[in-house]
């Protein structure tokens, strides 16, 4: 390992930092330039002006913008997210139960997916154009094609509704035992699975087959290694980089857009959350849940790129 | 005959025979199992209520921004969840009569103005706290301030003063209301000690159950409370849990897979699915809950009567229950009252007539067609019933024209505001509160701009009319007034269709609210 790459990483992590402040902006903007403000959607028909007036200024809703922005970005470096304006809870103590499920979701999902995409990838690319291929992408992609909604049904119906074998709803509280938790995630992660199994395992294939045509995977197959050893030894090393960074593509949808799954199973997550304070125009929490969703991007993003660059010898001895 | 089947009910109430057993002996004795079922419930209510186990609900109406300040209540889950661990000054007993709960008396001065109501001895908040008369007086004191921002402000705002005296706390009203009992039944005024005022979202009451688990927009649970002052009637659980389940899918899923033994809102159209499945039970009852198109009428072309009246009658009320409410409700007479409310009297049923519409509309003079907006979140199904509307009026010669809103932004934009769209109402427990809310001139949701103020003497006499006969005779009288020239086109009165998982005993119809108003999980035990 060399100085390059170290330079090479610190740039990348200062730029994702940099595009962090940028998206903070961004989603400020965004929710300043929403219609009716905070005040008026918590009095809804209620609202007089002289009561409008008076809540605007006990939420500060009369300072310049500008100022609100630093006053909110000073508190979320510090840690404090400030209190959602419908309920007055505090807004990180809400989001990190959330949070903490939304992960365990897509963890238990990416468990799952990751090794199964990468290994039907392989078996595709070794057996590929024939019946054993095909079956495979037909299967994955039309899993994804259909929409989540009616996969997710699809898997209440027979799982939970005619055979019983696991919950409808995947509420998850606190005094549940590890088992309990992962039997009440079965099916969104199985959902969520198979929503993302096709992108993966279509990128593996693709990118091996693209590094078969190389020489040296000809001289690795006239030396006479068996097909599996060439894909296994030679193919997919040099394949890795495409595949990690799909693979960080899908980790990052696994948790921010994971909002109709959660919706469908009743899973206490970060999207359930969302929708309902974008619903009350609850500003303080859509823009943290919003920072948190694009933290989350950017840094998957990062990792993508650190691994390609890591795994990628051309990046790593730059001429 | 009668002999064999009860001794065989009460053997099934007694865990000695089996209810497939028993439905077979009953059907061997030539009684249809419709029969059967209800002579098992009543044997099994006669038997008395199991103790014991969890009771759960998956209901729809919860967001994570829900709190535990009574005064905040909207939506459903919290409606139902401060049920069961508040206890109200008087309740609304599901024959309709009031029911005195923390109240063990409740008086009037004759004109109505001055009530008394002299507080029960030995009911216990959860902290171990008796139950005051001073707790009693803050509570009311702090829903009637504008601060606590309560959903029963409306009607607080007419107590004049409140005071303690002894066991008793006496209200003074601004004007003469009769119905005073009836409004202090309202969901959001659960006693809190000391009126909630050091904490308004302590979540502490007198109610059957503990809070224990209270994470809004996804679970809320309650232990039994063991000094629960009448806990003969209900609490029969150990526990209960409220699983919020907004999704219709889900909740029905969840019901048939057994995570939950009811739900609330079932679909209509999905109704005669679920019915079907083994072991679940469809509870459905109608209350004062309406589907309504509502016409402005003060505003053009609304502000001609015949116009109105030709809408009213180029609408197919028949039809519309039919086809969007699965015949789940009842025909509605274009005004807001229907036998759920005390003092209801019949009126001759409007009919669908194309011919007497299209007399009226000609007489009207109107030309060109009606703009009638609606939107999805108007009522379920509301589209449906527009398009219903537009082709029975078409019949008649009435062009409709129709809008379609977007959900997000009817009420502020639409409801209210545009002189002719549809809309929903949930009703109210009197017929005074219905039309103080929505017909009086100077009602903020007079949503049909039906400003009479021969009708807002009416309303005001009728309050403070204590004779039952007279108040009546009023009440029929505003009816009409309403019905043919009111701006309201009232097609259907909706029902409440809850269901209920196997084993679920002790439901208690209620034409108040869903849930039997609220307290099914208090009311409802598990067999054994």
């Amino acid at each position: 390992m060399s100085s390059p790459i170290v330079k090479l990483v610190a740039q990348r992590i200062a730029l994702g930092i940099l595009l962090l402040l940028a998206v903070s902006v961004l989603i400020f903007a965004g929710t300043q330039i929403l219609p009716g403000d905070v005040a008026q959607a918590i009095l809804g028909q209620s609202a007089t002006p002289e009561s409008l007036a008076n809540l605007r200024e006990q939420l500060g809703l009369n300072q310049p913008a500008y100022i609100r922005y630093f006053h909110w970005l000073g508190g979320v470096l510090t840690g404090d997210l400030g209190t959602a304006m419908s309920s007055g809870q505090d807004i990180a103590t809400s989001i990190k139960e959330r949070l903490w499920n939304t992960l365990f979701l897509a963890f238990w999902a990416a468990i799952v997916a990751i090794p199964l995409a990468i290994t039907l990838g392989l078996i595709a690319v070794r057996y590929r154009d024939g019946w054993v291929d095909k079956l495979i992408s037909g299967v994955a992609l039309a899993s994804t094609s259909f929409p989540e909604f009616f996969i997710g049904y699809l898997l209440v119906f027979y799982f939970a509704v005619q055979h019983q074998w696991f919950p409808a709803i995947s509420t998850v509280y606190d005094g549940m035992s590890f088992g309990e938790r992962l039997q009440a995630i079965a099916l969104p992660a199985a959902a969520l699975t198979l929503v993302v199994l096709a992108h993966m395992m279509r990128m593996t294939r693709a990118a091996i087959l693209n590094v078969m045509q190389s020489a040296y995977v000809e001289t690795a197959e006239l030396k006479g290694l068996s097909a599996s050893a060439v894909i296994r030894k030679h193919a997919f090393p040099n394949a890795i980089a495409p595949i990690i960074n799909v693979v960080m593509l899908n980790l990052a949808y696994l948790v921010v857009g994971v909002v109709v799954v959660e919706v469908i199973f009743v899973y206490p997550g970060m999207g359930q959350y969302l929708v309902d304070h974008v619903t009350k125009r609850d500003v303080p929490v859509v823009q943290a849940v919003g920072l948190i969703f694009a933290a989350v991007y950017i840094t998957l993003n990062i990792v993508a790129d650190i691994a390609a660059i890591v795994a990628n010898p051309r990046l790593r001895h730059p001429k | 005959m009668t002999n064999e089947l009860d001794y065989l009910s009460r053997r099934v109430a007694a865990g000695k025979l089996s209810r497939r057993d028993f439905l077979g002996r009953a059907a061997a004795l030539g009684v249809a199992a419709p029969f059967a079922n209800s002579l098992l419930a009543s044997a099994a209510r006669a038997a008395g209520p199991v103790k014991g186990g969890i009771l759960k609900a998956g209901l729809v109406g919860g967001e994570s921004t829900n709190s535990l300040d009574p005064a905040l209540f909207m939506t459903q889950v919290p409606f139902a969840f401060g049920k069961m661990w508040g206890e109200l000054i008087v309740e609304l007993s599901p024959d309709g009569k009031l029911e005195n709960r923390i109240a063990e008396e409740i008086g009037s001065s004759d004109d109505a103005k001055v009530w008394t109501l002299k507080i029960r001895d030995g009911i216990e908040f959860h902290n171990g706290k008796t139950v005051t008369a001073e707790d009693v007086a803050a509570t009311l004191e702090r829903h009637s301030d504008e601060k606590s921002k309560s959903g029963a402000l409306g009607y607080m705002k007419g107590i004049d003063t409140i005071k303690v005296n002894g066991k008793e706390v006496v209200l003074t009203l601004k004007e003469p209301n009769a119905d005073l009992p009836y409004l202090l039944s309202d969901y959001h005024l659960i006693v809190q000690p000391n009126g909630g005022k050091d904490k308004a979202d302590a979540g502490i009451g007198a109610g059957p159950y503990k809070v224990k688990v209270n994470q809004p927009g996804v679970r809320h649970g309650g232990e039994r409370f063991a000094n629960y002052w009448q806990g003969d009637k209900m609490g029969h659980a150990d526990q209960i849990e409220i699983i919020v389940i907004n999704d219709a899918t889900a909740r029905t899923a969840a019901l048939q897979g057994g995570q939950v033994n009811m739900i609330n809102r079932v679909e209509p159209k999905v109704v005669d699915l679920i019915k079907r499945v083994p072991g679940v039970t469809i509870r459905n009852h109608s209350g004062p809950g309406h589907y309504v198109f509502i016409m402005h009428c003060n505003t053009a072309p609304f502000d001609n009567n015949d116009l109105r009246m030709a809408l009213k009658l180029a609408i197919d009320r028949e039809e519309m229950l039919k086809k969007v409410l699965r015949g789940y409700g009842s025909l509605g007479n274009d005004f807001p009252i229907n036998a759920s409310y005390p003092l209801f009297t019949e009126i001759e049923q409007r009919k669908y007539d194309p011919d007497k519409a299209k007399f009226h509309y000609k007489k009207s003079g109107h030309d060109g067609t009606v703009l009638l907006r609606t939107s999805d979140v108007a009522f379920p199904g509301a589209v449906d019933a527009s398009q219903l509307f537009q082709q029975s009026a078409a019949k008649a010669g009435i062009k409709i024209e129709l809008k379609r809103e977007p959900g997000d932004g009817y009420w502020n934009e639409v409801w209210n505001k545009q002189p002719f769209c549809a809309s929903y109402w949930g009703g109210r427990s009197t017929q005074d509160q219905m039309y103080s809310t929505a017909y009086l001139s100077t009602a903020d949701w007079n949503d049909t701009r039906f400003k009479r103020p021969d009708f807002d003497k009416m309303v005001l006499a009728a309050r403070a009319e204590l004779d039952e006969a007279k108040r009546k005779q009023m009440y029929h009288e505003m009816a009409v007034m309403v019905r043919d020239e009111g701006g309201l086109i009232l097609p259907m009165f909706n029902q409440f269709i809850d269901a209920t998982g196997p084993k679920v005993a002790g439901w208690v119809e209620d034409p108040h609210q869903e849930l039997c108003n609220g307290y099914a999980l208090a009311k409802c035990w598990l067999e054994a």
